[in-house]
């Protein structure tokens, strides 16, 4: 039993509020917009190759999401979503990671699913829900997952892989493993009751979790100040008694030295760490939505002036360790690729009537094969109707 | 063998599950030291250590986040919520995150391994939210499987069977009966199988269906049908989710007559299921309506438990009316 929080109090005896704004949370900043680093700022561990391969991702990341808003455009892709403005975020974040770790996201980090290594092919065939997709085609665009790369299937209700991630920790420390688990989520998300239950019992049950919110301003169009009136996200780490910090999200090495440092924390001490990201949304919520009924073009300007992916070019640039000729070639070459693979991945097959009823359970349950059984009969008296799959039932 | 109560059937299923799977890990509100405020957990902390059996902040959502978390992972997580009536603040990480998640991942991940056991249903004088018997809501979830035991030899059979099962398991535990049901149990490990309803006893006028707690009110009318030279037979569904056809169908195939008796609310009820399905297999056989005996569409009361409950006289009235019908 544990109650001596109370005896290390101070004892006073005139009313003592404590003002809900008193804690001060500092904001770490390493990278400048122009390129150059803070004076006595920490730099992360990175090299010209590491270096590279975040930028190679990054940049991989803002042509794909320019491509897929385009193809939704045309009604090639039913839904998209972009993390335009934020990819450091999901990309400084896995970088800092190792490849056993396991990432559990919310569905704006394919940005770390990129720096793990999925293939364009996987990105394409997920997004047009074919037979090749890894998730039979089951889930909306964008919501893809990898055993291979350890990165957790998405899942559209907000915030469920908090307590969750809390959890798949735990089963790593009592496995001893070398691994940590990284969950990504909004400050949106973190007001649903499955942030208050992952963050206190990471905390109680000392689970190696890094807690990363991405605070992008806006959930859909509800503004943050309109979602919380504390001290950010951050404030609520300190109250659950875990190791908190604030920075930049839009500074890759910012994102990167913390990420780096909250892993080697949480392993060695079996503790988590809450990572609050500062960002902007600078794109709308998804395809579906448009962000002009609900904030001014001057507001975006101002964030498209901290344009992450610009900043670690301009870094780059400074350092020697890339050009613009190298920025076009790249450029040029991830449209090229990406359009073909649009091409290719829309006209594959949709996945056979048969992977309606698997994965529900282990084995189809009676009933089930009975239903599907049934389904086919039907599909073979009115094929016209049904053209994905008449045509390929035995 | 050894005399157990139908508590000290499930400690010893857990223990048995926790000593050859190093990987089983207990958890809950006050399941830790204490052992859970029935004691259903009772010693498993000395015995596994803390990291193994502990107690969780009181956070539903968070005991069933935390256990769909540590299954993906490939540890067996045996969560314990309190009482059924208390499922609610998870019912978002059962119904949306346990049953789905092999499913949307195309089988890349799964929480195969996860079991949730919890104290369900009335007679023990606890009203409204200590009373309920929520497994309809479960059982309209594809990719759980919903699982509950009659008697001590059943609970350890069935949970056993629960936690080795590849699929996320709703284990409700008939808390009236935790120390009320004492019977002869194996010590050793056995299984009984998920998906299986059992014939308890044959009979050939009229088939007889419940699950639970719910077993021993049927069984009480059957013997007064008896008297009046009614052949009742009866049966325990055990798994609710998915649920043995067959064995309902050859039954009222046999018999033309069926009484499906639940503690639940009448409507929506885990009894309207069977009566569709049946009416529909068993339709030219069928000598009566089915009929379903189940608790009345209000909240459960206190007060008058004794006049809203469905118990053995109303099932014997149910019986009477079906074979006069």
């Amino acid at each position: 039993m544990n109650t001596d929080v109370y005896k290390e109090s101070p004892v006073v005896h005139q009313p003592a509020f404590i003002d809900g704004h008193s804690v001060e949370i500092p904001i770490l900043k390493v990278l400048q917009q122009d390129g150059n680093v803070y004076d006595g700022a920490e730099l992360p561990v990175i090299d010209q190759e590491s270096a590279t391969k975040i930028y190679k991702t990054l940049a991989f990341h803002r042509a794909l999401d320019e491509r897929m808003v385009a193809s939704q455009r045309q009604g090639r892709l039913s839904f998209y979503m972009t993390a335009l403005g934020e990819e450091a975020a999901s990309v400084g974040g896995a970088a800092g990671l190792k490849p056993q770790d396991m990432i559990m996201a919310q569905y704006r980090e394919q940005g770390a699913l990129m720096y793990r290594g999925f293939s364009l092919e996987n990105f394409m065939n997920q997004m047009f829900s074919n037979e090749k997709d890894l998730g039979k085609g089951r889930q909306m665009p964008i919501h893809y997952g990898s055993r291979e790369l350890n990165y957790m299937t998405i899942s559209s209700p907000l915030a469920t892989q908090i307590p969750q991630a809390t959890g798949y920790a735990y089963g790593q420390k009592l496995q001893g493993l070398d691994a940590v688990t990284i969950c990504y989520f909004g400050e949106g998300a973190a007001s649903e009751g499955d942030f208050h239950a992952g963050l206190n019992m990471a905390a109680v049950h000392r689970a190696p979790v890094i807690f990363f919110c991405r605070n992008n301003g806006y959930a859909i169009s509800t503004p943050a100040d309109e979602q919380y009136a504390g001290n950010g996200i951050a404030s609520r780490g300190v109250g659950y008694g875990i190791k908190t910090i604030r920075i930049d999200g839009n500074d890759i090495l910012a994102v990167l030295k913390a990420t780096q440092d909250a892993r080697t924390y949480a392993l060695a001490e079996n503790k988590p760490v809450l990572i609050e990201a500062m960002s902007y949304r600078l794109g709308a919520h998804s395809t579906s939505d448009d962000p002009s009924g609900y904030r001014t073009r001057e507001e975006e300007a101002k964030w498209q002036a901290h344009d992450p992916i610009l900043r670690m070019k301009n870094w780059m640039l400074a350092n020697k360790w890339w050009d613009e000729e190298q920025e076009t070639t790249l450029f040029d070459k991830l449209r090229e690729e990406i359009l073909a693979a649009v091409k290719v991945a829309e006209i594959i097959d949709k996945p056979p009537v048969e992977d309606l009823i698997t994965d529900v359970y282990d084995e189809p349950p009676t009933l089930l094969k009975a239903q599907l059984e049934e389904l086919k009969l039907h599909i073979k008296k009115y094929p016209e109707a049904y053209p994905f799959t008449a045509g390929r039932i035995k | 063998m050894a005399q157990m109560n139908l508590l000290h059937a499930i400690n010893n299923a857990l223990v048995i599950a926790m000593t050859e799977n190093e990987r089983a890990v207990c958890f809950g509100e006050d399941v830790g030291h204490f052992g859970g405020v029935f004691r259903a957990t009772s010693g498993l902390q000395e015995k596994f250590g803390k990291l193994r059996c502990f107690n969780t902040p009181l956070v539903e959502q968070g005991v069933i986040g935390f256990a769909n978390g540590l299954a993906a992972q490939g540890s067996v997580p045996i969560a314990e919520i309190q009482f059924a009536d208390y499922i609610f603040p998870a019912f978002d990480q059962i119904v949306n995150e346990s049953a789905k998640f092999r499913y949307r991942s195309g089988n890349e991940f799964d929480v195969g391994n996860l079991t949730i056991r919890t104290p369900y249903g009335g007679g023990i004088a606890g009203g409204l939210y200590h009373s309920q018997s929520p497994e309809a809501y479960f059982a309209h979830t594809p990719g759980l499987k919903v699982v509950v035991p009659r008697n001590p030899y059943q609970a350890k059979g069935l949970l056993l069977a629960s936690i080795r099962d590849k699929n996320p398991v709703i284990f409700f535990e008939p808390k009236r009966l935790y120390r009320a049901s004492v019977g002869e149990v194996p010590t050793e490990d056995y299984q009984l199988p998920l998906g299986k309803a059992e014939v308890v006893t044959p009979g050939s006028d009229i088939t007889l269906l419940a699950w639970g707690a719910q077993m021993e009110i049927i069984e009480k009318a059957a013997e007064m049908a008896a008297t009046d030279g009614i052949s009742c037979e009866i049966i325990d569904l055990r798994t609710i989710l998915p649920w043995d056809i067959e064995t309902v169908v050859n039954s009222v195939t046999k018999t033309g007559r069926l009484v499906v008796s639940q503690e639940a609310p009448l409507t929506a009820g885990f009894a309207s299921e069977i009566a569709a399905t049946i009416q529909k297999e068993c339709f030219l056989h069928l000598e009566s309506p089915i009929a379903r005996i189940c608790g009345m569409d209000t909240p459960y009361p206190l007060s008058l438990e004794k006049e809203y409950v469905a118990d053995h006289l109303k099932v014997y009235e149910a019986i009477k009316h079906s074979i006069n019908y």
